[in-house]
C-alpha cells in the first residue's frame, strides 16, 4: 500500500511530466531519467516540490539519482529527512 | 466605452463655460464619437463623448434623478446593472432610460458614497449631487478605465485622458521629473502620479470627493491578500470547477450589450480559455480577433488558427510587419500619452483598428489572468531565486534557471560568476516585498544614465523606495507570491498593461474592451488560493489549466507560456519610415527637451543602426528615449497636429 508521500510525488510527476492521472503510467521504482521523464533542470523542479510542498530541505550533496531517481526513492528520501 | 470631463469650482458657485467644456470634449472625441451632452450649474460642468452600447437610442449623458439633483458622466460599464435595477426598482426608484449610467445614480440616492461596493464593473464615474454641492470622482477597483486630474486652487478639472485637460487651458504640459523617474524603473508613474506635472489620476479603487472646498480621498478597495490561515482549503479539484464557475459568470454578464461583442484570440492560454468560455454560453457565429507578426519570434498565428477552428469562431487576423509598427508608432504615444519602454503596445492599436474596420465596438480580452491567477515569468524567477536563496553557495540550484531562460550557459566559472551576480543579487532580501522586481527594476534603472546632467540635477532616485512607503501596511504578514502579486498589480498592471497597452490602444480606434479576469468576485477567490495552486512547481496558471482542460486542445494547456512581444529597436531602426523619428533623436531636439544627453543618445542611435539585435537593455533604452522625446514634441511642444485630425 503506497503512503501518502509516494502518493504525493507520483501525484506531481504524473501531472507535471507525463501529463496524466493514470497511475499505470510510472511504477514506484521505475528510474526517472532512464525513461527520460525528467532531465537535470527537471530535477530540480521536483526537488523545489519537495521544499515547498513537503517541508524538506534538499543539500547539493544530496542531489544524487539514489535520493531522487524513483517515487520510492523521493518517498524514502523524504521520511527519512522528516 | 466614452470620455468624461469636467470642471468644478472650488471656491465659489462659477459657472463653468460651456465653450471650455465643448474643446475638452473635443479633445477625447475619439473615447465617444457617437454622441456628446453636457451639463451646466453653478459650480460644476460636466462634458461627455459617447461611444453608444447600451440603450443606443436613450442612453445620452449627462443622466440625472428623478428631480434632477443628481448628475452624472461616466466612461465605463456596471455589467450587473440589470440585478442592480431590479433592486432599485422594488425600493422605489423610477428610470426613465434603460441604461447601467442611470443605475449608478439611483444607488447613489440609495446607499451615498458607499454605492461603489455595489458596481461589478469597469468604470470612471462623474457624479454631481447638487444638494450637498459635492462631486465625486470614483475610478474601478483596479484600474481598468483612466480617470485624471489637476486642481488649480480656484478649479478641479477632470478628464478621462490628459489631452481634456490640456484644452480646458488651465493646465500646461510639462514633464514631471519624478514620474518619468517611476517609469523608467517601474515601466510607468505610479498612481496618483502621472507623466504630466500637476496632474494627478484617481488610484484604481479610490473615490475623490470635492465638497465644501476641501479634496478628500478615500480607498474603497485594494488588493490585499490572507494570512496563513485565511487560505481556501478545498480540493484542488473543487476549486478548479469554482474557479471555471465564478469566470463563467464574469463571462457571461461582460456578453451584455445591444451591440455585437467579440473577442481577442492570441493563441495563449488566457483568451482560448475565455473564448471556450463565451462559447459556453451558446453564442452564434463569434467573431475573434489577433494579431500575426510577420517576424516569426513573435508570431503565434498557428495556435491561433488552431484554436479558432477548436473554438468555431469566425477568425480574423491583422499581420503586422515592422513598418507597421513604425508608422503606428508616434500615433500609439498621442494616445498613450506616455512614454512606453517597448513597442508592445503598437499592435494594439492595430489590433483595435481591425475590429473596428469589422464594424465592432466591443470586445472580451483575457488581459489580467497573469496578475490574478499566477502567470507571469517574473513570479517564476523570483521562485527560483528564493529555491536559491535557500543554499546561496548551491551550485545546482541557480541552474533552474535554464527552465525559464533556456539560452542561459553555465558552463565555465566566468559564466557562473556572472549569473550569480545578475541573479543571485538581494539573497537578503528574499522576504522584502520588492524582491522579485528587484532585479527588473535595476535593469530598466540602467536607462537613466541616458539623463542629462540638468534633469539628473532636478530628480531625486527613489522610485522604490516610495513604492514601499506607499504600500499596504499589511503585507509583511502575506505569503512570498503574494507580496510579489502585489507589486505587479499596483506598478505595471494599471500603468502599463490595462493603460497603455490596454484602454489607450483600444480607445484609439474607438473598441471597448471587457476583461473577465479582473471580475472583483475573481480576484477576490484568487486572492485566497493557496500559492501552489497558482504556480505549481514552475507549472503557472495551475489551476486555471485544470479548470479549462477539458474545453481546450491539450496543445494549449501544455504549452509553454509565450509572453506577449513585438520587434523593438530593431524592428523601428530598420523600419523605411524610421528618418523621421530618427529627426526626433537628433542632437539638437535632444538637448532642446533636456531629459537626456545628446551625445550618449546619438551613440545608442548609432549602435541601433549597426547592430541587428540590440540587448535587452539597450532595446528599453531606444523605445524608451524615442518616445519621451516623441511625447515631448506631441504634448510639450503641442505639434499634434496629424493625430488629432486622424483621431
Amino acid at each position: 500500500m503506497a503512503s501518502e508521500l509516494q502518493t504525493q510525488v507520483r501525484a506531481f510527476i504524473l501531472e507535471n511530466y507525463l501529463f496524466t492521472d493514470d497511475e499505470s503510467a510510472l511504477g514506484p521504482d521505475e528510474s526517472l531519467l532512464d525513461r527520460g521523464i525528467v532531465d537535470s533542470t527537471g530535477m530540480l523542479e521536483i526537488i523545489m516540490f519537495i521544499e515547498d510542498e513537503l517541508g524538506v530541505q534538499v543539500a547539493d550533496e544530496e542531489m544524487i539519482p539514489e535520493n531522487l531517481d524513483s517515487v520510492n526513492r523521493i518517498a524514502a528520501f523524504v521520511s527519512r529527512k522528516k | 466605452m466614452c470620455g468624461v470631463v469636467g470642471i468644478a469650482a472650488i471656491k465659489d458657485r462659477v459657472v463653468p463655460e460651456r465653450e471650455r467644456l465643448s474643446r475638452m470634449v473635443s479633445a477625447i472625441r475619439h473615447r465617444g464619437p457617437d454622441d456628446e451632452g453636457y451639463f451646466v450649474a453653478p459650480g460644476i460642468g460636466l462634458g461627455h463623448a459617447r461611444l453608444s452600447i447600451i440603450d443606443v437610442a436613450g442612453g445620452k449623458q449627462p443622466i440625472h434623478n428623478e428631480d434632477k439633483s443628481i448628475w452624472i458622466c461616466y466612461n465605463g460599464e456596471v455589467f450587473n446593472y440589470i440585478e442592480l435595477r431590479e433592486d432599485l426598482v422594488k425600493r422605489g426608484h423610477s428610470f426613465y432610460t434603460s441604461t447601467d449610467t442611470e443605475v449608478i445614480v439611483h444607488l447613489y440616492e440609495e446607499f451615498g458614497l458607499d454605492f461603489v461596493h455595489k458596481l461589478n464593473g469597469q468604470f470612471a464615474i462623474a457624479l454631481w449631487d447638487s444638494n450637498r454641492q459635492r462631486l465625486v470622482l470614483v475610478r474601478d477597483r483596479v484600474g481598468i478605465l483612466p480617470l485624471y486630474y489637476a486642481n488649480d486652487g480656484d478649479n478641479l478639472v477632470f478628464s478621462s485622458e490628459a489631452k481634456g485637460l490640456l484644452a480646458s487651458g488651465y493646465v500646461k504640459a510639462e514633464l514631471d521629473p519624478a514620474s518619468l523617474d517611476d517609469l523608467l524603473t517601474f515601466w510607468c508613474p505610479v498612481a496618483p502620479k502621472t507623466i504630466f506635472k500637476g496632474v494627478q489620476q484617481v488610484r484604481p479603487g479610490e473615490m475623490v470627493v470635492l465638497e465644501s472646498g476641501a479634496l478628500t480621498t478615500r480607498q474603497y478597495w485594494d488588493w490585499e491578500y490572507p494570512d496563513d490561515n485565511e487560505f481556501l482549503r478545498g480540493e484542488p479539484q473543487s476549486l478548479a470547477e469554482e474557479l471555471e464557475s465564478l469566470l463563467g459568470d464574469a463571462t457571461r454578464i461582460r456578453l451584455r450589450a445591444d451591440v455585437p461583442v467579440g473577442a481577442y484570440l492570441s493563441g495563449g492560454l488566457d483568451s482560448s480559455s475565455l473564448v471556450a468560455l463565451i462559447q459556453k454560453q451558446e453564442l452564434s457565429d463569434l467573431r475573434t480577433f489577433s494579431i500575426a507578426f510577420e517576424s516569426k519570434a513573435h508570431d503565434e498565428s498557428g495556435y491561433q488558427s488552431e484554436l479558432s477552428s477548436h473554438l468555431n469562431t469566425q477568425h480574423s487576423s491583422i499581420r503586422c510587419s515592422q513598418d507597421d509598427i513604425a508608422d503606428k508608432f508616434i500615433n500609439s504615444v498621442w494616445h498613450g500619452e506616455s512614454p512606453i519602454l517597448r513597442t508592445a503596445p503598437v499592435p494594439m492599436n492595430l489590433l483595435s483598428g481591425l475590429v473596428r474596420q469589422n464594424d465592432f465596438k466591443v470586445v472580451l480580452t483575457g488581459e489580467g489572468a497573469d496578475e490574478v491567477l499566477g502567470g507571469y515569468d517574473i513570479f517564476k524567477e523570483a521562485k527560483v531565486r528564493e529555491f536559491w536563496a535557500r543554499n546561496a553557495d548551491s551550485s545546482w540550484r541557480p541552474m533552474l534557471l535554464q527552465r525559464l531562460y533556456p539560452y542561459l550557459d553555465f558552463s565555465g566559472q566566468r559564466n557562473q560568476a556572472y549569473l550569480r551576480k545578475f541573479f543571485g543579487d538581494g539573497f537578503d532580501t528574499v522576504d522584502q516585498l520588492t524582491f522579485a522586481h528587484q532585479p527588473r527594476w535595476n535593469m530598466t534603472s540602467q536607462i537613466k544614465m541616458f539623463y542629462s546632467d540638468d534633469f539628473k540635477a532636478s530628480v531625486v532616485q527613489d522610485a522604490p523606495a516610495r513604492f514601499e512607503a506607499a504600500a499596504n501596511a499589511s503585507w509583511p504578514a502575506w505569503k512570498r507570491f503574494n507580496r510579489w502579486e502585489y507589486v505587479e498589480a499596483k506598478t505595471i498592471l494599471p500603468g502599463y498593461i490595462l493603460s497603455s497597452q490596454g484602454d489607450r490602444m483600444l480607445m484609439a480606434n474607438s473598441v471597448e474592451g471587457r476583461f473577465p479576469y479582473l471580475d472583483h468576485r475573481v480576484i477576490e477567490f484568487a486572492r485566497k488560493l493557496p500559492p501552489k495552486l497558482k504556480m505549481r512547481g514552475m507549472c503557472e496558471k495551475y489551476l486555471l489549466k485544470r479548470a479549462m482542460q477539458d474545453s481546450l486542445p491539450e496543445s494549449i494547456t501544455r504549452r509553454t507560456k509565450q509572453p506577449y512581444r513585438a520587434p523593438n529597436a530593431e524592428a523601428l531602426a530598420a523600419a523605411s519610415g524610421f528618418d523621421e523619428m530618427a529627426e526626433l533623436l537628433s542632437p539638437t531636439n535632444v538637448a532642446n527637451a533636456g531629459y537626456f544627453d545628446p551625445d550618449k543618445v546619438t551613440m545608442l542611435l548609432n549602435k541601433a543602426k549597426r547592430t541587428k539585435t540590440l540587448g535587452e537593455r539597450d532595446n528599453m533604452a531606444f523605445v524608451g528615449i524615442l518616445s519621451t522625446q516623441a511625447w515631448h514634441r506631441l504634448f510639450v511642444e503641442g505639434r499634434n497636429e496629424r493625430h488629432r485630425i486622424a483621431s
